[in-house]
């Protein structure tokens, strides 16, 4: 795992990994992946809150798992910035990852795809194609989304781009 | 609107006539030369066309067609005028993708079907064909307007959809089979599908769908820094799909660490772009009206302009099921395929013989294909050089980081109540 930083690292290493090589196509293999990607969500969440590092929230937004919608957050010089966070899992999924979206943040940064996917490293991609099917999820979240905001939001708050909440009122005055 | 702009005249001639008070005159003669202006620049904005019924191979400035049709009177096609038979579904209308469809519309392809889901922006201007004032359209629809102007004859489909979700994946599949622009045609709705997506994902779906519906295509591509490009054949069961070995790039001779990607996604010049569609097209054009050699890999250095080609044999054990199932039933058809070629041959020999051989007979020779015996099926692992693996292969072997693995069972109403009571707090 060369190019990731040690954090990054040593949390992947507790999510629990993935068994089951289905896509939503797949019928009931793709509901016993659900099954198994619920539960590396569970296990990366707890572990999350109980190291007081809880940063975002996901749930299916239909009934079979293959649209997701929730919230996640980054702390830059105390204030907190929080983003809806959406994805759809592709018809070829697990063998290639979910395609993270931050719509609010469509057209503010370079490094993000139109639709607001954010942009992967190097890095993602040749290691959840060498994890698949092991990587679901949570690892996804781990290890695209965790060191996107890590890197994009502290830029994007000293360049002006996007404000805190509680500045958006009166800064809009001005 | 002409019809529109007469009447318009028509009243303000009426309304000159009837009106007493002399001072509002001169008003009505400028309303009238500025509707006379509009409905010149309306003649002479919109002269489009009408729908060409035959072909002609007649040379005059009229025709459309006759520097095309010339194919046919030197010899380098044999029947140019089954291009307006073929459909061909082009998926992805940006650098690549638009300018590919242009070629097409321009050679007077039958049928194209446009699959995108993104609208024009100003960012896509350094590429060519899209204009600045198609700014937020949709790039299907503003794909429809330009092309449709530039070849009426051309059918146009336009589907404004992302084909890596489990619905915009159902649409683009039904489009594919549906036969109602040919339906004697044997297999898919589609002669060819051209990939002209930017990502490995929306690839991988395109080759879903294809060995699905055991459908040829071409897949093709333009590194993220723009200095490097490919084009691929891909017939399922035959060559090895997009899934059957890692995807393939062209090594840019740029070291990935020293690549500076800070601040920017992918870089793109019009010119790779162009040259890439240009290649992909010629391929198409020859892989349709059966002239030349249809190439299988044709590699793209921008940088040293070093073009490498290869062929790739499918690999018995793809994690794609389709793939396999379409491997299976290439190796079942071997007899048949063996007798077709047998038989092409003997005709070609018999014809050889009562005509002297022309020069352009040369590439209408059907080579008997190298037959996969199903041992020497993997791929060697050697790539010519100068071509790369762009990702890895799932590591099976790779030790687990973590020794404990998820397994299945359990319900699923309450692994998801156990997430949303996480989520609560
Ligand atoms: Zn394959």
């Amino acid at each position: 795992m060369e190019g990731w930083d040690p954090n990054t690292k040593s949390t992947l290493t507790q999510i629990p990994l993935l068994t089951i090589k289905a896509g939503p196509r797949d019928g009931a293999a793709w509901t016993q992946r659900l099954k198994e990607e619920y539960k590396a969500l569970i296990a990366y969440t707890s572990m999350n809150k109980s190291k007081d590092n809880d940063w975002f929230r996901i749930s299916a937004a239909n009934p079979e798992g293959t649209r997701w919608k929730g919230k996640c957050w980054y702390v830059h010089n105390l204030l907190k910035y929080e983003f809806d966070l959406q994805f759809d899992i592709p018809v070829t999924y697990p063998a290639t990852a979910p395609e993270l979206e931050l719509p609010e943040l469509d057209g503010k940064t370079e490094k993000m795809y139109r639709g607001g996917k954010i942009c992967l490293t190097v890095h993602f991609k040749p290691l959840w194609a060498k994890n698949c099917p092991r990587f679901g999820i949570a690892h996804a979240l781990c290890l695209g989304l965790a060191p996107w905001l890590a890197a994009e939001i502290p830029v994007l708050v000293d360049s002006g781009m996007i404000k805190h909440k509680d500045d958006v009122a009166t800064s809009s005055e001005t | 609107m002409e019809v529109e702009l007469k009447e318009l005249l028509n009243d303000l001639q009426s309304l000159k006539k009837s009106i007493s008070d002399p001072s509002h005159l001169a008003l009505i003669d400028k309303m009238h030369l500025h509707a006379e202006n509009i409905a010149t620049l309306e003649k002479s904005g919109t002269t489009r066309r009408s729908k060409v019924k035959d072909m002609s191979a007649e040379v005059v400035d009229s025709n459309p067609y006759s520097r095309l049709m010339a194919l046919q009177r030197m010899g380098i096609v044999k029947n140019y005028e089954r291009i307006r038979e073929f459909s061909v579904a082009i998926v992805g209308i940006g650098g690549v993708g638009s300018v590919a469809a242009e070629m097409l519309t321009r050679c007077g392809i039958g049928r194209l079907l446009l699959y995108d889901y993104d609208k024009v922006e100003l960012a896509n201007m350094n590429r060519l064909f899209f204009r600045p004032e198609q700014v937020g359209m949709t790039k299907t629809d503003a794909a429809v307007q330009t092309l449709s102007e530039i070849n009426p004859d051309v059918m146009l489909e336009s589907y404004t959809l992302n084909i890596t979700t489990v619905q915009g994946f159902d649409t683009f599949m039904s489009s594919l089979t549906n036969k109602s622009f040919q339906p004697t045609m044997s297999g898919s709705g589609v002669d060819l599908v051209l990939s002209c997506v930017d990502n490995y994902e929306a690839r991988m779906v395109v080759n879903q769908a294809c060995n699905e519906l055991n459908q040829t295509w071409m897949e093709s591509g333009v590194s993220e820094d723009a200095v490097s490009g490919h084009i691929q054949l891909l017939i399922p069961g035959e060559t090895a799909c997009f899934a059957c070995v890692p995807p393939l790039v062209v090594a840019s001779g740029i070291d990935e660490r020293t690549l500076k990607r800070e601040g920017v996604c992918a870089a793109s010049l019009p010119t790779t772009m162009g040259v890439v569609a240009g290649l992909l097209v010629q391929n198409t054009l020859k892989y349709l009206l059966k002239f030349g050699q249809v190439s299988r890999y044709l590699g793209y250095n921008a940088l040293k302009d070093y073009f490498p080609t290869m062929e790739m044999k499918p690999n018995p054990q793809c994690s794609n099921a389709a793939c396999l199932e379409r491997q299976k039933e290439y190796i079942l058809a071997k007899p048949t395929r063996d007798a077709a070629a047998k038989a092409k041959a003997d005709m070609e020999a018999l014809s050889a013989a009562e005509n002297p051989v022309h020069a352009d007979n040369e590439w209408n020779i059907s080579v008997v294909d190298d037959e996969l015996d199903g041992s020497d099926t993997r791929n060697s692992g050697v790539l010519p050089e100068g071509i790369v693996h762009e990702l890895p292969v799932a590591d099976e072997y790779l030790k687990p980081p973590n020794t404990e693995v998820v397994g299945p069972a359990d319900d699923l109403e309450e692994l998801r109540r156990q997430l949303e009571a996480l989520n609560a707090d």
